[in-house]
C-alpha cells in the first residue's frame, strides 16, 4: 500500500512532465477533439463547448500549466503520505519492477531513510508547485517555452524519488543520472546568455565526474560481492583499504553533488540561472538526494565504518560550513550568496555525520545515533528554509527584475506579506531561538559537546575545535543573513525598480513560501514531532535511538539526560511572550506617549539620500579586512579629477571583485592539464591516412596475440 | 513555590540591572575625581524616558517599532537561564548556556536590523561593526563555555554551578583560562571601553550607539535597559560559573537571603574592578578589536587544551 502512493508520487511527476509537452501540440489536440466528436459523441454540446472553450489560445496555456503544477503537487503529496506512512509503520517494503534489461531487474526498496528524504522531497515539491504557476507566467513563451520546463522539472522530481528507491546499483544510477541530466536542461534553460550555457556546461561535467566516482565505488563493493543488488553489496567482505577507497570514491562523487569544498564550485553558477523554483528544488532537495546517496553508502552498504572516515567528514564539513559562509557573505546576487550559503549548511550536515561516524566506530551508537539525527534534522531543517529563501527571491525577482541587493531596499513597505516570509527563512538559516534552524545546531552542539567519552587525545581536543568553528560560522551566518534582510527590505528603495515594485498578487506565489515558513516556525516550536520520526530512520539503520529523556515530557527536549542539557521551545515561546506582551502593554498605557512621526536625522545637513546608505560591500568590509586571506580580493579605486593640476576630483569609481580561491589552485591546474595531455594525444593524430592505417595493423596483430 | 522563588529571580535581575549601571557610573566618577550622580540615576533616567513621547523616523518600518521589545524580551529571556541567588530553579532547565547565547544573537539580530531599517550612514555603520564584533565573540565566548561543559559534563548553568560547588575550591589551569576568556569576551558584548565606549557619541567609534542614534522614549528606555540587564548578565554569569560560593542550595529564606548577599557582593566587586579598567585603559582602534577577540578566543582554547591534557588525562 505504502509503496504503491510512492510508485503513484513518481508516476505523477512523469506525468506532469509529459503533460506539459502538450503545450506545443494544441493543434492536433483540436484535430483530435474533432475527430473524436464526430465520431462518438456528437450530440453532447455541453461536453463539446468545454473541451473547445479549454483549448482557446488564450486559455489553454493558463490551463495545462495549472494542470501540470496539479500534477506535480499531487506527486509531492503522495511522496509525503509515502514518507510518512513508511516512517510510522517502520517496515522495510521489497519489490522487484521488470523493466530495463531483461536479465537485469530493478530492485526497488523502501525503508525509513527513504521514507525520510521522500517527506523532504514531498514537501518541497508541493511548495513549489503552488508557488511555480504565477512564477512561469513571467516566461515568454516564444523564448522560453513551457514544455520543455516543465517536462524536465517532472522528470528532475521523478529522478530524485526514484534515487530513493533505488536497491540496486544499476537502477541507482539509471535514477541518478535522469537526476543529473534533468537538471542540466533546467540549469539552462534560459540559454541565450553565455553566462548561463557556460554554469550548464560546467555543473553537467561535474555532475559526471561525480556520477563516475560513484560508479567506481559501486564497482569497488561489487568486485567483492556477487551482483549489483545492494543486498549483494552488503554482505562484501572488504578489507580496511579496500573500504576506504570505496568510502574515498562515494565521498567524492556524492560530495561533488552536494557541494562540498572544493569541489563546490558549480553550486555558486549554476544556482543562479536556474528559474527560482527550480533552484529552489536543486538547493532544496537535490542536495538532500546527495546527501541520501553518501548515507545510504557509508551506514548500510560499507556496514561498518571507521573513525577516520568520521574525521575526513568533520574536517571537510568545517572547511565547507565556514568557507560556504564567508563566500555568501561576500555575494551581491542574491541567488548566489544563497547558493554559498547551502555549502555552509551542508557543511554543517557533513560535520554531523562525521561525529556520528566517530562514535559509531569508537562504540557509543547512542552518541552516534544523536549526531545522525543532528544530521538528518539539519537536512530537513535546511529544505525548508532554503527552499523559502529561493522562492523568496524568485517572488523579488519577479516584482522588481533584479537579483543585485545593492540594488533593492525599503521593499518591507512595499511588499509587506513577502518580507514576513523571508524574515522568517533568514532567521530560521540564522539558527536563532523558537526557530527550526536552531534545534538543529543546537544538537549538533550538544553531540560534539559529548566528546569526553572518547579516549582518543587528539579527537578530545579537535572536535571542541570544530564546534568552536560551527559556533563562528552561526555568528556569521546571522551577519550575512542581517545584510541580507536589511539592506532588500529595509531603509530606503536604491534603485527606480525597487521604488516601483509592490506585492505579488498570485496568491499560489505566496501560499508556496507560507506553509514553508509556517512549517519552520512549528517545527521550531515543536521539534519532537521530526525527532521522533527521525529516530525511527536511526532505529533502523544503527540499530539504536536517540535517548530522549522523557522524564520530562514530551515539551522538553534533554537529547542524553535532563542532567546534561534540556531545551524547551513551548517554554521559551510562552515566556517571550509574556515578557513581550508586559513591557508592550505597560509602555504604552499613556495616551500622552503616542508615537509620533518625524524626519530622519541628518546631521543638519539636509536630505538624506539612498545613496548614502551602507552597502551590501560596506557592510561585510570589516569581515572582509579581518578575514582577508579567505578571498581573492581585486579592489580598485579610480578618481575621475579634473581643474588645474588635476586637483578636484569629479567622480570616484569603486570596483571590487571577490574571487574564489578553488578556481586558479584546483580548477585551472586541472583544465591545464587535460588541455596539454590532450595535446601529447594530438601528436599521435598525424591526420595522415597510412599512420592510421598502420595503427589499425598493429592494434589487429596485438589483439590476435592477445587471443591466441 | 519553585516557580515563584525563579519569577521572583527574573524580577530581582531586572531591577538590579539599573542599580549596577549607577554603581559603575558612581566608581568611575569616583576614580575620574568628578561628582558623582546618586546611585538611582539610572532608574530616573528610564522612567523619564518612558514617559516621553517617543519620535519615530519617516523611513523607518515596523521593524524599528517592534524590536526594542524583541531585544528586551530576549535580554529577559536568557536572564531567566542564568541562575542568580539559586542553583536548580525550575526555569534554568527550560534552556542551557547555548540557548542563552542564542537569545543574544536574537537581540542582536534585531538591534542590527533596526540600525538598518532607518537607512542613515550611521545605522548600517553600527549594524556592521556589531555584527563584526559578535560574530568574533561568539566562538570565544563559546570556547570558554564548552571548557566548563566538558569539565561538568553539562551545558545547563545550574548543574555546572552545583558541579564546581561540589568539587570545592580546586586550581584548575582550565578554568583560569576560561576565566581570562570570558572576561575578555564580556567586555565586547557589552560594548564597555576599550571595545566600545557606552558614553560617546563620537561617530567614528560608535558601535552601539549608532545603531539606537533614532531610538526615543519607552524605545531608547527598553534597550538602555536591556544592555544594562546583559551587563549584569555577564557579571553574573562571571560570578557564579568561577566564584559560586554563596549561592543558595536549598530554597530556605536563610540561604536565599545570604545568596542575594553574596551575588551584591561579587557583582559590586566586579563593578570596580570594571570601572578601575575602564579608567585606566584607552579605547582601541576598531581593527584592533579583531586581535583582542582572537586572544580571547585562544585563551579558551588553551583552557579546553588544558582540561584535555593535564586535567582529563588517560
Amino acid at each position: 500500500m505504502i509503496l504503491i502512493l510512492a510508485y503513484c508520487a513518481v508516476l505523477l511527476s512523469f506525468a506532469s512532465g509529459l503533460l506539459a509537452l502538450m503545450m506545443v501540440q494544441r493543434n492536433s489536440l483540436i484535430a483530435f477533439a474533432h475527430y473524436f466528436f464526430q465520431k462518438k459523441l456528437g450530440n453532447n454540446k455541453n461536453c463539446q463547448a468545454l473541451i473547445f472553450s479549454s483549448l482557446d489560445e488564450h486559455r489553454f496555456p493558463v490551463l495545462l500549466r495549472q494542470a501540470v503544477f496539479v500534477l506535480l503537487g499531487l506527486s509531492g503529496i503522495f511522496a509525503v503520505l509515502a514518507g510518512l506512512g513508511v516512517l510510522v509503520a517502520k517496515e522495510v517494503i521489497k519489490d522487484q519492477l521488470n523493466l530495463g534489461l531483461p536479465w537485469l531487474p530493478w530492485h526497488v526498496r523502501f525503508d525509513s531513510l527513504s521514507g525520510f528524504f521522500f517527506l523532504i522531497i514531498g514537501i518541497a515539491v508541493s511548495a513549489v508547485s503552488l508557488y511555480g504557476p504565477g512564477y512561469v507566467n513571467g516566461y515568454h513563451e516564444n523564448r522560453h517555452p513551457f514544455a520543455v520546463l516543465g517536462l524536465f522539472t517532472g522528470f528532475f522530481v521523478a529522478g530524485m524519488l526514484m534515487v530513493l528507491l533505488a536497491d540496486d546499483a544499476f537502477f541507482f544510477m539509471i535514477a541518478w543520472e535522469l537526476m543529473s541530466v534533468a537538471s542540466y536542461f533546467l540549469v539552462a534553460f534560459q540559454h541565450e546568455h553565455s553566462a548561463n550555457r557556460r554554469a550548464a556546461f560546467l555543473y553537467l561535467l561535474m555532475a559526471e565526474v561525480g556520477a563516475l566516482a560513484i560508479i567506481l565505488g559501486f564497482g569497488v563493493l561489487a568486485s567483492f560481492s556477487d551482483g549489483f543488488t545492494f543486498d549483494a553489496l552488503r554482505e562484501a567482505k572488504l578489507s580496511t583499504t579496500w573500504a576506504s577507497i570505496a568510502f574515498v570514491l562515494a565521498l567524492l562523487g556524492f560530495g561533488m553533488k552536494a557541494g562540498i569544498v572544493p569541489v563546490h564550485v558549480w553550486l555558486p553558477e549554476a544556482h543562479p540561472v536556474a528559474p527560482s523554483h527550480i533552484s529552489a528544488l536543486m538547493s532544496g532537495v537535490m542536495l538532500k538526494v546527495a546527501l541520501y546517496g553518501l548515507i545510504r553508502f557509508c551506514f548500510d552498504l560499507l556496514v561498518e565504518v571507521r573513525w577516520q572516515w568520521g574525521v575526513v567528514l568533520l574536517l571537510l564539513g568545517t572547511v565547507s560550513a565556514l568557507g560556504g559562509i564567508l563566500y555568501a557573505m561576500m555575494q551581491t546576487n542574491l541567488k548566489r550568496l544563497l547558493a554559498y550559503s547551502s555549502v555552509e549548511n551542508i557543511g554543517i550536515i557533513f560535520m554531523a555525520l562525521g561525529l556520528a561516524m566517530i562514535f559509531m566506530a569508537n562504540g557509543h551508537p547512542q552518541l552516534a545515533a544523536l549526531g545522525f539525527l543532528a544530521a538528518l534534522f539539519h537536512a530537513f531543517n535546511h529544505s525548508l528554509f532554503k527552499n523559502l529563501l529561493f522562492l523568496g527571491a524568485g517572488i523579488l525577482h519577479h516584482q522588481t527584475h533584479e537579483l543585485n541587493i545593492d540594488m533593492m531596499g525599503g521593499l518591507i513597505k512595499k511588499m509587506p506579506q513577502t518580507s514576513i516570509l523571508f524574515l522568517v527563512g533568514c532567521m530560521s538559516i540564522s539558527s536563532l531561538p523558537l526557530f527550526n534552524g536552531f534545534v538543529s545546531e543546537w544538537l549538533v552542539f550538544q553531540t560534539a559537546l559529548q566528546v569526553d567519552v572518547l579516549d582518543n587525545g587528539v579527537l578530545r581536543s579537535l572536535i571542541p575545535v570544530a564546534a568552536a568553528a560551527l559556533a563562528l560560522t552561526a555568528a556569521l551566518g546571522a551577519a550575512c543573513f542581517v545584510k541580507v534582510f536589511g539592506l532588500i527590505f529595509l531603509g530606503q528603495p536604491r534603485s527606480r525598480s525597487s521604488e516601483k515594485a509592490h506585492e505579488v498578487t498570485d496568491k499560489g506565489m505566496l501560499a508556496g513560501p507560507a506553509i514553508l515558513a509556517a512549517l519552520c516556525f512549528f517545527i521550531g516550536i515543536f521539534p519532537g514531532v521530526i525527532i521522533s520520526l527521525i529516530n525511527s530512520v536511526a532505529g533502523q539503520l544503527l540499530g539504536q535511538t536517540m535517548p530522549n529523556d522523557s522524564a520530562l515530557g514530551w515539551l522538553w527536549l534533554a537529547p542524553v539526560s535532563a542532567e546534561q542539557a534540556s531545551y524547551s521551545p513551548p517554554l521559551v515561546l510562552v515566556a517571550a511572550l509574556i515578557a513581550g506582551c508586559i513591557s508592550f502593554w505597560y509602555l504604552r498605557r499613556n495616551p500622552a506617549t503616542v508615537m509620533r512621526r518625524a524626519e530622519t536625522w541628518d546631521c543638519g545637513f539636509g536630505g538624506l539620500t539612498p545613496r548614502m546608505q551602507y552597502t551590501s560591500s560596506a557592510f561585510t568590509m570589516p569581515f572582509r579586512r579581518i578575514f582577508a586571506k579567505v578571498w581573492m580580493i581585486d579592489e580598485q579605486i579610480n578618481k575621475d579629477r579634473y581643474g588645474a593640476m588635476d586637483q578636484e576630483v569629479a567622480a570616484v569609481h569603486y570596483q571590487l571583485h571577490v574571487q574564489d580561491h578553488s578556481w586558479p589552485r584546483l580548477y585551472q591546474p586541472i583544465a591545464q592539464g587535460v588541455d596539454s595531455l590532450a595535446r601529447q594525444v594530438g601528436r599521435i593524430q598525424t591526420g595522415n591516412i597510412r599512420t592510421y592505417l598502420g595503427y589499425s595493423f598493429v592494434t589487429l596483430i596485438m589483439m590476435l596475440w592477445v587471443i591466441s | 513555590m519553585n516557580w515563584l522563588l525563579a519569577v521572583i529571580q527574573i524580577i530581582l535581575f531586572i531591577s538590579l540591572a539599573p542599580l549596577l549601571a549607577g554603581w559603575l557610573k558612581w566608581c568611575k566618577c569616583y576614580l575620574q575625581n568628578r561628582k558623582a550622580p546618586s546611585l538611582l540615576q539610572p532608574y530616573r533616567d528610564l522612567l523619564k524616558l518612558t514617559h516621553k513621547q517617543p519620535v519615530v523616523a519617516e523611513q523607518a518600518s515596523w521593524i524599528f517599532t517592534i524590536s526594542p521589545y524583541i531585544i528586551f524580551s530576549a535580554t529577559v529571556l536568557a536572564a531567566t537561564v542564568v541562575p542568580l541567588i539559586a542553583v536548580d530553579l525550575p526555569t534554568s532547565a527550560s534552556a542551557d548556556v547555548i540557548v542563552m547565547v542564542g537569545f543574544f544573537a536574537f537581540a542582536r539580530f534585531f538591534l542590527a536590523l533596526a540600525g538598518l531599517d532607518i537607512g542613515t550612514a550611521f545605522g548600517g555603520m553600527g549594524s556592521s561593526r556589531e555584527m563584526t564584533i559578535s560574530s568574533l565573540a561568539e566562538p570565544a565566548m563559546l570556547m570558554a563555555v564548552f571548557t566548563l561543559s566538558i569539565a561538568a559534563s553539562t551545558t545547563n548553568l545550574s548543574v555546572a554551578i552545583s558541579h564546581v560547588l561540589d568539587q570545592g575550591l580546586v586550581l584548575r589551569p582550565s578554568f583560569a583560562f576560561a576565566l581570562f576568556a570570558l572576561i575578555l569576551v564580556a567586555i565586547a558584548e557589552t560594548g564597555r571601553v576599550p571595545v566600545d565606549n557606552p558614553v560617546t557619541h563620537l561617530e567614528l567609534t560608535m558601535i552601539h550607539e549608532a545603531m539606537i542614534l533614532e531610538y526615543s522614549g519607552r524605545h531608547l528606555a527598553l534597550i538602555e535597559w536591556a544592555s544594562q540587564l546583559k551587563l549584569m548578565l555577564y557579571g553574573v554569569l562571571i560570578a557564579n560559573i568561577f566564584f559560586p560560593w554563596g549561592i543558595a542550595r536549598s530554597f530556605a529564606a536563610e540561604a536565599l537571603a545570604y545568596g542575594l548577599l553574596a551575588i551584591v557582593c561579587k557583582l559590586a566587586l566586579l563593578a570596580v574592578l570594571l570601572a578601575l579598567s575602564e579608567t585606566l585603559l584607552a579605547k582601541m582602534r576598531l581593527f584592533r578589536v579583531p586581535e583582542y577577540l582572537s586572544f580571547a578566543y585562544l585563551l579558551g582554547l588553551l583552557g579546553l587544551l588544558s582540561h584535555i591534557i593535564l586535567e582529563a588525562a588517560r
